[in-house]
């Protein structure tokens, strides 16, 4: 996973609530065996038309949002299902830091594995930064992690919060498996008191 | 201190706490499909890990199954193939339990767990799948998990987590004939939102809930997600054990009582605290039917699609017209009526051999509607197997409705069962996104009995008209 220090970068304002995975990419993408590649699918039903040419009104396919790597999002953002292709599909496409009033449970998650950063920030804050994105070519946002702050192109500083172990992991480029696997002793403990009852599933 | 269902499930697989709060969670039973999982052995093999427990991990094929009764021998998709044979590869490398396509056993992940006894009360469960929610109807605490995480259970056992909050939705009072668990479900999130649960845990408790059956307990714990949260619960009670009780992978003999005896220590204590308590009354629950393209645009069936003029809000006006414009309807129109062109019976919210009894029970002696396609797709081979042996399987096949083999079909459009653009589809599935169920599909989630109903009426119809 690639760190995640401080961005400076173009945002692209993308004012829908609700913006749900199926959204984010269509389930018949998700036939893949890889993580990579999905980037030219992202928002496929929004950001091409039928022929597979692009929908000019839609933000990622103008300039300079096409090179952006900061969406500035609506309400509930990433709902729907489980699927880890849509934060795949994002990075691919260059997206780095997703900021919003609200985001769904499991795409915050996923998002973090993969070392893009969700922010949380009331609905006052998000109007006012995608005005900022608006300006196109002219803005930039700059997202510090380290020091918890979002820098809007006028110099003004937004704090918003992150969880301190996912902050560590994004700063550090870690990897969850290697972290949870200190406590291994704890894990083997854990399961020598499994009550005998529980059934394996073994044998079909 | 009294303590929910929820915080005692959690309590009871916490391994670790980390400074921040963050809880390494043991994982009893983790369910693998062939979606979700490829990248997440790659990942496995890449680092030279191993399943840490196979015996508590399950692998099934789902979603991008052909659901024709050719399907053993017919060409499928070659990516989907591709993913079917990946998963039949890993599997065998890393020695997980398996059912493939030609298994009876095999089926939608979320009706096989419960099924085969594999979900049971207590349990902390997880699949790389949103509606992993569902076998909290079994008491469990179970959600979805994006495919690293997948990676991470399958290597250590475990996952990171923070834990939730605790909601309540209460039900009580009767539900009225024609109602069933989808019902109170749609009513709910129709109530609190898509993102009314976010960060929360639902459990449902109530009258209503308690007269439930397993499959109506399934159906609403199935959209919990719907409703924003990870999970959905209903405490274990002697409808739970009565199902539990011989299912293959269930304990048994003295085990079964010793599980039992534990079983019945998990229900909320008296006077445990929950962050948000929502109620409803089931006897005001009218048949539901969504008229959008989000799970919360629910109506009764008796209701009219609302006029964006009458939304103050901006924002949300302009997705209400966007919404009325991809679904093809009429601010304002009666949602009774509407003309549909497909029927899906079937998904891990509906595929039950109850949610097909009550399918059944409205196509009974009537002929679908002239034009319109049905597909009835159990939701496991069992269940199929079922349903031929109780004869439902004739009853819908009388009827001209399709009858077709187990998987997730056209719940989301992955494999050969789509709409095409425009169609308006009556669905007993979860979710009514755009394209969910094919590019420019129009989605009407609803329950078995309404979309039987809509199959032989050709229209949206209140079923308590032909009960
Ligand atoms: S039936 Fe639908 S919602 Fe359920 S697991 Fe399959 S695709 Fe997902």
């Amino acid at each position: 996973m690639d760190k995640f220090t401080t961005l400076t970068a173009i945002a692209a304002p993308l004012n829908i609530d609700n913006i749900d995975t199926d959204k984010i990419i269509p389930a018949r993408f998700l036939k893949t065996i890889k993580r990579t590649g999905l980037g030219k699918s992202v928002f496929a039903d929004m950001r091409y038309n039928a022929d597979g040419s692009d929908k000019a009104d839609f933000v990622l396919n103008q300039e300079p949002y096409r090179k952006a790597q900061i969406l500035v999002a609506g309400d509930n953002f990433g709902c729907g299902s489980s699927r880890e292709h849509a934060p795949w599909a994002l990075l691919d496409f260059g997206i780095r830091c997703i900021i919003a009033p609200s985001f769904a449970d499991i795409f915050f998650n996923n998002s973090f594995k993969n070392g893009i950063l969700p922010i949380a920030l009331p609905e006052e804050i998000c109007a006012k930064l995608r005005e900022d994105a608006a300006m196109g070519g002219n803005a930039r946002l700059t997202v510090d992690l380290e020091r918890q702050m979002v820098v809007r192109p006028n110099g003004e500083e937004i704090p918003f919060q992150v969880d301190p172990f996912r902050k560590h992991c994004l700063l550090g480029g870690l990897d969850d498996i290697g972290l949870t696997l200190e406590h291994a002793a704890a894990i083997d403990s854990y399961e020598s008191k499994i009550p005998a009852w529980t059934p394996k599933i073994q044998g079909a | 201190m009294p303590r929910t269902l929820f915080d005692k499930i959690w309590d009871a697989h916490v391994v670790d706490r980390l400074e921040d709060g963050t809880c390494v969670l043991y994982i009893d039973r983790h369910l693998v499909h062939e979606v979700t999982s490829p990248q997440a052995f790659e990942g496995l093999r890449m680092a030279g890990r191993k399943v840490r427990r196979v015996e508590n991990t399950i692998a099934v094929v789902d979603h991008n199954v052909p659901t024709s009764a050719e399907r053993l021998t017919e060409v499928n998709e070659p990516e989907s193939a591709l993913q079917i044979a990946t998963l039949e590869q890993n599997v065998k490398d890393f020695g997980v339990t398996y059912f493939p396509m030609s298994d009876v056993r095999q089926g939608i992940v979320h009706v096989i767990g419960p099924e085969q006894g594999i979900s049971l009360p207590g349990m902390t469960i997880v699949c790389g799948d949103s509606h992993t929610s569902t076998h909290g109807a079994m008491g469990a605490l179970a959600f979805g998990i994006g495919t690293s995480e997948v990676e991470h259970v399958l290597a250590t056992q475990t996952l990171l987590q923070k834990p939730a909050k605790n909601m309540l939705i209460r039900v009580d009072g009767k539900l009225p004939e024609g109602c069933s668990g989808k019902d109170i479900m749609l009513a709910v999130i129709g109530k609190i939102g898509t993102g009314g649960g976010t960060g929360y845990v639902m459990e449902f408790a109530g009258e209503a809930i308690r007269a439930l059956d397993m499959a109506g307990r399934l159906s609403m714990c199935n959209m919990s997600i719907e409703g924003g949260a990870r999970a959905g619960l209903v405490a274990p009670d002697e409808v739970t054990f009565e199902y539990i009780k011989g299912r293959p992978f269930a304990p048994k003999g003295a085990d079964f009582d010793a599980a039992v005896a534990y079983w019945k220590t998990l229900p909320s204590d008296e006077g445990a605290h929950y962050d948000k308590i929502v109620e409803l009354r089931a006897e005001d629950i009218i048949p539901q039917v969504t008229w959008g393209t989000s799970p919360e645009t629910v109506i009764p069936v008796t209701g009219s699609v609302p006029n964006p003029a009458d939304e103050p809000d901006a924002a949300k006006r302009a997705q209400m017209e966007r919404m009325l414009s991809y679904m093809g309807l009429e601010a304002g129109q009666k949602i009774q009526g509407t003309k549909i062109d497909v029927v899906f019976i079937g998904s891990c919210t509906n595929s039950r051999i109850e949610d097909l009894r009550s399918a059944a029970a409205v196509a009974k002696g009537r002929k679908v509607a002239q034009g319109v396609r049905v597909l009835v797709v159990p939701g496991s081979g069992l269940v199929k197997q079922q349903a031929e042996e109780e004869g439902l399987a004739k009853i819908f096949t009388e009827a001209g409705f399709e009858w077709r083999e187990a998987g997730c079909s056209m719940c989301l459009g992955m494999n050969p069962d789509k709409l095409t653009p425009g169609q308006r589809c009556a669905s007993t599935s979860n979710r009514n996104f755009e394209g969910r169920q094919g590019p420019g599909g129009r989605t009407h989630l609803l329950s078995p009995a309404m979309a039987a109903a809509a199959a032989v009426t050709g229209v949206i119809t209140d079923v308590r008209e032909l009960i």
